[in-house]
This record gives structure tokens, sequence and C-alpha cells, in this order.
């Protein structure tokens, strides 16, 4: 397959890039947010549109109901959400829960998949325990109780968690800590009996959540997949958890290059304008450089996903960490070369260092990632 | 062409290599004996050597892509990724390597006569002449277009005089392409892409010793040549038309910095693994750089992927090569001081038979102007600068 759009895929982001910067744009949506202190973080009014435009259920199959698209076209979507910065859930419902709904019994995916997909109700992932995605290590636990189970432990990060009307949550149900059978994953609805959120507002302007599970109880319907099986649903989820955070990643990047080197071309001081000067020119070059990279591994990541390929692995989180240098880069000149005006809250540059470092943190770093990459390139 | 043509295809290439490539000539080059460069006095290294150019040659598979008649294989992009993957598959070296394919052949292939083609990409294919390329002058560097070589009109040819420097093998090369200027009132209009025989009267080179302690590189001089304005009916000794050789220079750039960027495969292959292995306990710190380094270098190769891809459809931007090059030469330096790194005192050995005579560190001196030649990393953020992202000129 090569390594650009084809007519169909140019449309969508054409599609999506409009929608976006009209709709999902900063003014109409981060800031308008921001400024009334929305606990939820986002608009439901512009969740609607994501449902009207095909977007909430692109990745689910057509037999569920969904659009049976792939993880290019949802990057595609993804990248003007980081152009724009525009708050959604559509990273954490619409590729990770749905991800692992895909994985369900027709049960499960009766019950969850419709409202996800007609965008009534929008779901989270709860996969950190600590300040770090370390996923290798899972001490939450869910015993067996009867016909059920019974969710004990803590959760971190869970982007949007307290908006969620269900959290698919990785837990241990038999095993120790580290190891990597022994963890099922379960459709947690918002409602259940003994799990509390501490939301909290995050330096982006979008919520997460601490959760704390006492005692949760749990019918067997609540399984994803299979039961002390869920490490291989959980690492799919993740793989296109990345790829998906990589290309809103390349999004920011992209957002916040455009924005500099715009700005470079205005700006005047000592009489010209400040784009003339060749100590920039070289930054600003060498940052599209950069930028146009990310954007080229991100995507043969994607296109490696929906192939099926035993590589695709390993590009995700090469694509991780390289676009969360890229966009850290990005960022970081952007602010730098904005001069002052950078640093007030008015001016959107801000914004994107904001949304770079969240994003950043979120499914692995760029040290994880590329430890990963050692690992599995073997040392 | 279907799929299962292009897999018929993929079938027949796998055959034939194995029927045609020896196993020799499925390891690593090593040194410049394992390169072979055809010209006239041209020697094979080993009888595996002359066997696979010549079963190539004959194949056209020293140049697959150019149209059979003029010593290709006519193979569609399709079929040449196909011929590549395959060779890559077992290791094979190229069977001929050449700045004729390299950069004149495509040149030719663009702006040449028919008579051009006929005569001189076939001479190419073939690898019976060894071409060298006469660009940088000792003053004029990245900026070339300030080249003083001039080349008087005396009606049926001009003489030139002149010095060129950097002339890569011009001391073993058989023909040179040239750039020349033939009016000094016009800077861009006035400089004329010549082709001529290095053993015309007046041509002499020297080379010039290189901080890697080789001489690739040479001083080439140019005293009264006289090149004449034809050689046959339709076969012209210049390309393109007299006074416009830029544009010419200017194409052959684009695939002289894709070469360089080493954006087909050169630059994309991972080093922590090798070299945690060879070295044993390694430095955690430095772990952490080779891992840093090998996501750039996979990261890279993606972006090659992407941009060959979009050549051959005709979307990428006609200054991407630039940034190819950029980003290509600026890996390829990280890479070598990695490897020393990781070396130690071991590739600091600059003659012995464990390191073939200084590899390591040779090589590692040697990619220092991979951000040099070709024109140099701040000549390509300059361009970058101006024809992609549009700022404005100082």
């Amino acid at each position: 397959m090569p390594l650009y759009y084809d007519d169909d895929q140019t449309m969508l982001a054409d599609t999506a890039g409009q929608f976006m910067a009209e709709e999902g744009s900063i003014k109409n949506q981060l800031r308008h947010w921001r400024d009334r202190q929305c606990k939820d973080g986002f608009g439901h009014a512009l969740w609607q549109q994501f449902a009207e435009m095909g977007f909430t259920g692109m990745l689910v199959d057509e037999d569920d109901g969904g659009l049976g698209m792939g993880q290019v076209e949802a990057n595609i979507v993804l990248e003007e959400i980081g152009r724009n910065l525009t708050p959604s859930p559509f990273l954490s419902s619409s590729v990770l829960a749905a991800t692992a709904l895909k994985h369900g019994s027709n049960d499960v995916k009766g019950r969850w998949l419709p409202d996800l997909i007609s965008g009534e109700k929008v779901y989270g992932v709860a996969i950190d325990e600590g300040r770090k995605h370390r996923p290798e290590t899972i001490a939450c636990k869910a015993q067996k109780s009867g016909n059920g189970f019974k969710l004990s432990g803590k959760k971190d990060f869970v982007v949007y968690g307290a908006s969620a009307e269900m959290i698919v949550v990785a837990a241990r149900t038999s095993g120790s800590d580290s190891d990597v059978d022994g963890v099922t994953l379960f459709a947690v609805p918002q409602d259940a009996a003994g799990m509390s959120h501490d939301s909290v507002r995050l330096v982006d302007s979008s919520m997460a959540s601490h959760v704390t599970f006492d005692g949760v109880e749990l019918d067997g319907d609540a399984v994803i997949g299979e039961v002390d099986g869920g490490r291989e649903v959980l690492d799919a989820m993740l793989v296109a958890g990345r790829v998906g955070a990589a290309s809103e990643g390349v999004g920011v990047a992209r957002g916040a290059m455009d924005m500099t080197v715009d700005y470079l071309k205005q700006r005047k001081q000592f009489g010209r304008v400040i784009g003339e000067f060749q100590a920039l020119q070289h930054r600003a070059a060498h940052l599209y450089s950069e930028v146009e990279i990310a954007r080229a591994v991100t995507i043969k990541a994607a296109q490696l996903l929906d192939g099926g390929s035993e590589k695709a692995d390993l590009m995700a989180s090469v694509a991780k960490a390289k676009v969360a240098k890229v966009a850290g880069l990005a960022v970081r000149e952007g602010v730098q070369m904005h001069g002052g005006i950078g640093m007030t809250d008015e001016y959107d540059i801000g914004l994107y260092m904001k949304r770079d470092r969240a994003l950043q943190e979120f499914l692995g770093d760029q040290y994880y990632h590329a430890g990963r990459v050692a690992e599995m390139s073997g040392y | 062409m279907s799929n299962s043509d292009l897999e018929a295809f993929r079938a027949e290439t796998r055959a034939w290599l194995e029927a045609n490539c020896p196993p020799e000539m499925r390891q690593p080059v090593r040194d410049e004996e394992d390169v072979y460069w055809g010209g006239r006095n041209a020697t094979f290294k080993s009888e595996a050597q002359k066997a696979w150019f010549e079963a190539a040659r004959d194949k056209g598979y020293t140049v697959p892509a150019w149209p059979k008649e003029y010593g290709g294989a006519g193979l569609s992009p399709a079929q040449a990724k196909v011929l590549r993957e395959e060779m890559a598959a077992i290791g094979a070296r190229p069977p001929l390597s050449s700045f004729g394919i390299w950069m004149l052949g495509p040149a030719l292939l663009h702006f040449g006569t028919e008579g051009q083609k006929q005569r001189f990409l076939n001479e190419i294919a073939r690898g019976e002449i060894r071409w060298c390329q006469g660009y940088s002058e000792p003053g004029s560097g990245s900026d070339l277009v300030s080249l003083q070589t001039f080349g008087e009109d005396k009606g049926d040819h001009w003489v030139v005089n002149g010095q060129k420097i950097w002339t890569s093998y011009a001391d073993k090369a058989d023909w040179i392409f040239c750039l020349v200027r033939t009016d000094k009132e016009d800077k861009y209009r006035g400089i004329t892409f010549m082709l001529y025989d290095m053993a015309s009267e007046g041509v002499s080179t020297k080379p010039i010793l290189l901080i890697s302690g080789n001489s690739p590189f040479c001083e080439t001089f140019f005293d009264d040549v006289s090149v004449p304005k034809s050689y046959g009916e339709d076969v012209p000794a210049y390309v393109g038309e007299i006074n416009r050789g830029w544009d010419v220079a200017k194409y052959l750039l684009g695939h002289e910095r894709e070469m360089i960027s080493g954006a087909d495969g050169g630059n994309t292959g991972t080093i922590g693994a090798a070299l945690t292995r060879a070295n044993g306990e390694v430095d955690p710190v430095l772990r952490a750089e080779l891992a840093q380094f090998d996501v750039d270098a996979l990261a890279y190769g993606a972006m090659g992927e992407k941009f060959l891809d979009e050549i051959k459809v005709g979307k990428a931007h006609p200054a991407q090569p630039n940034m190819m090059k950029y980003a290509g030469t600026e890996l390829n330096k990280r890479r070598h001081e990695l490897m020393m790194a990781a070396g130690g005192s071991h590739a600091l050995e600059w003659e012995s038979e464990e390191t073939s005579g200084g590899k390591p560190s040779r090589n590692w001196l040697r990619t220092k102007a991979n951000s040099i030649e070709g024109g140099t990393s701040e000549v390509m953020l300059n361009v970058i600068s101006k024809r992609i992202l549009d700022l404005p000129g100082a």
C-alpha cells in the first residue's frame, strides 16, 4: 500500500479538516468550555455532530452497525482534532473502547455499541495505576463472586472518566501483578455501586479521573473477551490507542508549526519581518522536516495495523516516541518564536503546549516507547 | 499490472537471482574493491563479480527501470520495486555502481536527444564508460551558480579553461558531465551542461586526501580543452540547450540529494541490537541514546518510503529532496557517532585486520562530508525555508 492517502481518505481528510476547523475550533470549543469551567471538558452538542458525521462508530464493524473503517481513517480524524485542539472523547471512546468492544461477545456488543455509534453515550478506559503508563503491571483485582466478580483497587488518568457512561477496566483475575496472563477486561457501567470518581482538571483543561473501585459487583456479562485472557484485548486496545494518540500529536505539531510559520511572516522587528532572519528560518525548516517524518511513520503504523502486520506493535511505539519528541519540539519552538505574546493566555500557541504535554503522557511517553523499541529489537 | 502478474514476476525474479547471483555477491560491501564501477579500464576483483555483472547487464538489470532500447529491462515501477525487494532479501550487491546510472542517466532520459540516449545510456547500462561529475569549483561550492570555468565559443567547438574540485573519482573516470559558463553576462542562463572525454588534451586531475585517509575526490584542471559541439548526428556534446544547463543541473541535483539522503534504504537500519550484542555491557545512557536513534532511523525509513511513493505519482513537493537530504545526512552522522562510541577503543584502530583497515573510524570520518557534499545542510534548510515554508528572502 503506498504511503499516502487514497481518494476516499483524501476526501475524508478534507471533510474532517473543514468540520474541525469550523465546528471544533479553539474559540468555539476549547476556550468556550474552559472559560465556563465545564465539568465535562467537552461539548455534547459537538459530540452529536461527530456522530452525524459518522465519526463515532467509524472503527466499529459494519455487521455491528458501524462504518467498518480502519485506523488510517480514525487517524485522519485525530490529526484534525489535534490541529484544532478539539476537546472530545473520540480517542478514548471511539478508538480505545471501540477496539476493546470489538473483542466482546454479541451480548456485550449489543449492549454497548449502539449508543457508542449514535453518540448517545461516551465511554472511557481505565488502564494506568500510577503516574506513568505501565500496563505491564496490573494490581487492580476482580475476584470471583457468585456468578460474577467483585472489583477492588484504583485507576489513574481515566480521561473524561466522570463523563463516561461505561469504563473499560483492566483488572487482575488471577496471578501476580506483573503476570502477562490473568488479566480480564470489564465493562463497568457508570452507576455501578462502589465506584467513585475523583475528577480533576488537567493542564490542557481536559478532565481525568482517579477512580476507586470498592468491591464493585459485576455480572459475568461485564466481561469483555475471555476471563484471564484479557491481555490480548488490552494489547489490541493499546496499540490502536497509541497509533491514534500519535496521529493527534502530529496534528498538534502541525497546528503549532503552521501558526508559528504564519507568525514569522507577520511579526516585524528591527524593521523587517522576523521570518527573514536565517537563525529562525533554519529552526523552522528543521521543525518542518521532523514533523514530516513523524507524520510519515504515523501513517505507516496505521497502515501496518490495518493490514494485520506483526510489525504494527513496533511501529506504533516508534510513532508514539517520535511524535512525542517532535510535537514537543514544535510547541517549544512555537512559544519561543512567538516571543512574549506566546506566553499570554489570550494567544493560542500556549494551548498547543499544554495539550502536547497531556498527550505525551497518555499511553506512554517517548522514553517508555523508545524503551519498548529497544526491548522489541532485543537489547 | 495485476497482483497475480506481479507475484509471477516475483517468482521469476527470485529464480533468476538464485541462478545468477553468486553467493560471494550476497555479502555486504566491505571496501571500495567490492564495488564494481565499470569503465574502459575496469578490472574485476573476482570471477563472481564478473559473472554477476555480466548476467545483470545482459538482463538489463544494471538499470532495471530504463527502457529496453537504452540497455534497461523496461520494468514498471512496481516490478522495479519487486526486484529491489528480492535483491535486498538475499543481500545482493549492486552489479554496477555508477554516476552515469544515478545522475547523468536520469538527466539524459529527461533532457537528452534520441541520439544521445541511444549512445550514452547504452554505454552506461553496459558499464562501458565511467562518468564523473564536474560541478563544484574552489570558489563555488554551495553557491554553485557562481562557477567560473569558461568555455569560449569557437564556432564548431568550445575552448574550456578552469578548475573543478570535489570531482569524485575524476582520476578513474572516462568522461565528465560538466557545468561550464558560456555566457558571462547572465548568471543563471549562461551555463552549459557539457559532456566530454577525460582523455582530451588539457584535462588533468589530482586526488585530494581526506581526513578519512582516503581520496575519492579530485581537483580537476582544464587547460585549453577543446570540446566539439557535436559527436555526430543528433548527438550534441551538451544536454538541453546551450546556456540553459542550469535547468539540467537543478534536475540532477534533486537526484543526487535523494541518493545521498539514503532515502531508498541506506539510512533506515537500526543499530542498537547489533551494537549492544557486540559490546556486551553497554552503558545505560548509551543504550538509551541507541534506542532514541533507532526510533529516528525507523521513522526516517517510513519517510523514505512515503517520499518514494509520492514521487512516483507526482505528489511530492519539488523541494522535498532537500528535506530528505538534510534529515538523512544528519541521521547518518549521528549513526556513526554512536557506532564509534559503542565501539570504544576498538573503533579507534586505524590499521588493523580486525577492523578491516580502520573501517569504523574511516567511515565515521567519511560521513562528515554527507552534510556538505551535494549542498550543505544549511543550504538545504534555506531551500526548505523559502520554497516549502515560503519564508521571505533576507
